[in-house]
């Protein structure tokens, strides 16, 4: 018998409960039924949940991979990053489009595959890739969006477009990739084999307090980009009253240029969830929640069994044995697509069912964070250091790194490179070093720490990654000597404009100025006034904007003009007359002229007032 | 300056709705002093239409929404030492690029043939060689020339106005206590 649209809504709801913060769960599961949340579907979710209207259809509107209107079966999403673009991505584009016969943001005629664009993926090591529904599609070449189109048209699933499969666990039976992690460079703590179940019954003989002291002492700083002292979070999480507390562990991945955490979680999961049970022990939390983006959810039918195991072997569930015992599990949360949902404040919103709109701090989560509780949230990495300190001990741990920034670091390195991959540093290795590391010597610029980061130029290149000088949650994407450096900022500038929430004027609109303020200069018709504006518009940003987005969303503007002030040589001219070059009279009476059936009589007049 | 001659000012209505003329006229019998320190060049205060010798001011209201906004700003702007733009409308484009987001084609059909209370047996759009042909979108001043100062308002209330003519005229550091800005 056919299901109804109010039987499939209502057993989506009863799945969670009727729980009104799982409304994005719950969309999700109707997109993926549907092809798309239709209003009709909206009025029921929101009969049965006790919400309004409004706020499915604000939700629906907020997330990338949720749609009022239908999508097609297969999806294709293809990842539009600066690497991507570097990497092939017009050619790759055209490709489908001609063999879709559609453009993008359309559907074949039998509503079969959509076509569309997205940020970055999480795969600039092996870009040009797409998503079509789950399925990762790596290293896309014209011939092999050819192929896909004719696959999809032939057998319509996706999961039979994996024609190899990557290394380690990406040809796990539940995982069966083609993703590859191009682990290029293992060090001694986050890439080096450990054994399994031993952080978590060392760390339950000792109390939490002795815990926190311990990760305090190692000295561990966040690794998701703002390095706040990791201990001191839970310090602050354990303190706080609240008769539940939460550990969530930051797996959005979204800063583009980023991978490292995908590389984690498929080849180290258990050091992830160990890490997680480790801070909900310290912190005294009974339930971890794995915040994971859209993009990574090939990974989660494996990721479950990674959890169902543990709960097998007693490392999750209601009483983990040790010394000391405690009562822990973990459940896996999918994000929807919006780069600005990592912002933790956003994705504790996001796990609440709500738009991913970041929230206000204070109150900071450690006080109120998910459902009001105290919570802390931690980066894949930051938690997987968590694991390893508890295995090698502290000593060890700062054996690596500087003073100030204590153990090794992941790097998403991509770009103009001969081995794009994931690299295990020591903290204070000069970018130089990790350049010649990753056969980037030829570079001409690096941007480190992904477009909210800086771009740095050659005489930078001796600069050590540390949070004290380079810092960065991982990104490194290098640009060879003849790469257009402003296109390059433009496309960083346009996934911030997208991906602002909207919420602050600085921010929405900052990004949108100093976009299309970068174009002017692009196109010649920039002003030395505007190079002023910039950069008073991007103090502007930083100082007023609601989260850590447009507080640092100028960045990439900024860098690049301070970084290589050769870039403007040519291209910033100020008029004799005071007029603005940008304005050009001919084409704004365009419309006009046509309506009207007559030429301007100002536009294009000789020697005055013509057609700039 | 010169000599003993008076400081010039000129001031502009553009795609505005007077209301920032009405404000300055609104600083009262103050008018009779600033008389005294300034001539009064071109202006819809006097309906002088040109300036005929370079001005020291350039008051500016409203944006440029058609050619000969953008005509008039621009010859402003070659005239005038310096160039205030007064008012919302010539800041931020105002009211007026409420439209912006609507295709110009559109616009018009809405305002000469299909608005409610539009009656137009023949449809026509107004086209007379004299309508200056309307911009694609309206802007604020500083899109089209440089603006030295920004004087905001709907309108900027006399008192704003005047106390930072007086200071441009006298070269002392202007000082609007927070009251005098306003941003709507
Ligand atoms: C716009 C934005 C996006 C972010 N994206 C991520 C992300 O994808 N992963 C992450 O771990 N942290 C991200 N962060 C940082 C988080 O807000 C938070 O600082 C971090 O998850 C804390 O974990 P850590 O202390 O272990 O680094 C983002 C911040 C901002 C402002
Ligand atoms: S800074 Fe940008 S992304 Fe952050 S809350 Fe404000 S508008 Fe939203
Ligand atoms: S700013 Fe206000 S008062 Fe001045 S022209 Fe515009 S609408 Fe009229």
């Amino acid at each position: 018998m056919m299901e109804t649209l109010g039987d499939l809504v209502r057993g989506t709801c009863d799945l969670v409960h009727r729980d009104r913060t799982r409304l994005l769960d719950v969309a999700r599961i109707v997109q993926e039924r549907l092809g798309c949340v239709p209003g009709s579907a909206m009025d029921l979710i929101a009969s049965h949940l006790d919400v309004k209207r409004i706020d499915v259809e604000s939700l629906v509107s907020f997330y990338s991979f949720l749609s009022k209107e239908p999508e097609g079966k297969v999806v294709i999403r293809l990842s539009d990053d600066v690497v991507d673009r570097m990497a092939g991505y017009d050619a790759v584009l055209a490709a489908f489009r001609d063999e879709l016969g559609i453009g993008l943001g359309e559907k074949t005629p039998d509503g079969s595959i959509s076509l569309t664009r997205t940020a970055c993926i999480g795969m600039c090591d092996q870009a040009p890739s797409a998503l079509a529904n789950d399925t990762v599609l790596t290293d896309l070449t014209p011939q092999a969006a050819r192929a896909i189109v004719r696959g999809l048209r032939e057998h319509g699933d996706p999961k039979r477009l994996v024609n190899r499969l990557g290394d380690g666990q990406n040809a796990h039976p539940l995982v069966l990739s083609m993703v590859g992690n191009h682990i290029r460079r293992a060090g001694p703590i986050l890439l080096s084999p450990g054994k399994r179940g031993r952080a978590v019954e060392l760390t339950l003989s000792l109390h939490p307090a002795e815990v926190i002291r311990a990760i305090k002492a190692a000295r561990l700083r966040g690794r998701g980009g703002a390095g706040f002292p990791a201990g001191m979070k839970w310090e602050f999480t354990r303190a706080a009253p609240g008769e539940r507390k939460y550990i969530i562990c930051n797996a959005d991945e979204g800063e583009p240029g980023t991978f490292k955490d995908r590389v984690l979680l498929t080849e180290f999961p258990d050091r992830v969830f160990a890490g997680m049970t480790i801070a909900g022990y310290a912190i005294g939390a009974e339930e971890g929640i794995l915040y994971l983006r859209a993009e990574y959810a090939y990974l989660v039918p494996y990721l479950e069994e990674v959890l169902a195991k543990r709960r097998v072997e007693g490392l999750l569930g209601d009483h983990i044995e040790g010394k000391f015992s405690m009562s822990f599990d973990i459940r896996i949360q999918l994000g929807a697509g919006a780069y600005v949902c990592g912002e933790e404040t956003a994705l504790i919103s996001s796990m609440e069912g709500l738009r991913g709109d970041p929230k206000n701090r204070p109150p900071f989560p450690a006080q109120s964070g998910y459902l009001g509780y105290p919570t802390s949230v931690n980066n894949v990495e930051t938690l997987c250091c968590v694991t390893r300190i508890a295995e090698i001990g502290v000593a060890t741990f700062c054996q690596y790194g500087t003073e100030q920034s204590a153990g090794t670091k992941l790097l998403s390195i991509s770009g103009d490179v001969t081995r794009p991959g994931v690299y295990e540093v020591p903290f204070g290795v000069t970018l130089r070093e990790v350049l010649v590391m990753c056969g980037g010597e030829e570079a001409g610029a690096a941007q480190v720490g992904g477009p909210s980061g800086q771009l740095v130029g050659p005489e930078g290149f001796d600069r050590a990654i540390t949070y004290e000088d380079l810092s960065t949650g991982g990104a490194l994407v290098v640009f060879g000597r003849d790469r257009d450096l402003l296109a390059m900022m433009y496309g960083y500038m346009e996934f911030f404009e997208e991906e602002s929430c909207g919420y602050c004027t600085p921010c929405r609109v900052g990004n949108e100025l100093l976009k299309n303020g970068l174009l002017r200069v692009m196109e010649g018709r920039a002003e030395p006034d505007d190079l002023e504006q910039f950069r008073a518009i991007g103090k502007t940003m930083k100082a007023t904007s609601r989260c850590g987005l447009g507080q640092t969303s100028w960045r990439p503007l900024v860098t690049a003009l301070d970084a290589f002030p050769d870039l403007l040589a040519g291209k910033v001219v100020s008029d004799p007359d005071g007029f603005c070059r940008s304005f050009d009279l001919k084409a704004e009476v365009s419309q006009a002229e046509g309506i009207a059936g007559r030429k301007s009589e100002h536009a294009g007049r000789k020697g005055g007032d013509d057609g700039r | 300056m010169s000599g003993n001659e008076k400081p010039k000012i000129a001031t502009t209505s553009l795609c505005g709705c007077f209301g920032c003329h009405m404000s300055l006229l609104d600083i009262d019998l103050r008018i009779l002093d600033l008389a005294e320190i300034v001539e009064f060049s071109r202006s819809p205060i006097n309906d002088l239409k040109t300036i005929e010798d370079r001005a020291a001011v350039g008051l500016i209201e409203g944006g440029c929404a058609n050619e000969e906004n953008v005509e008039v700003l621009r010859e402003f702007r070659r005239q005038c030492d310096v160039l205030v733009s007064v008012g919302d409308c010539a800041i931020s484009g105002g009211i007026p690029a409420l439209r912006n987001t609507i295709p110009l084609s559109e616009c018009l059909d809405e305002a000469y043939r299909n608005g409610p209370s539009t009656v137009n047996e023949s449809g026509d759009i107004p086209n007379d060689p004299e309508i200056p042909l309307l911009l694609n979108k309206v802007y604020p001043a500083h899109e089209v020339v440089k603006i030295d100062y920004h004087l905001p308002g709907c309108p900027p209330p006399a008192d704003t106005l005047w106390t930072a003519l007086v200071a441009l005229l006298s070269g002392k550091p202007l000082d609007l206590p927070y009251k005098l800005l306003k941003y709507d």
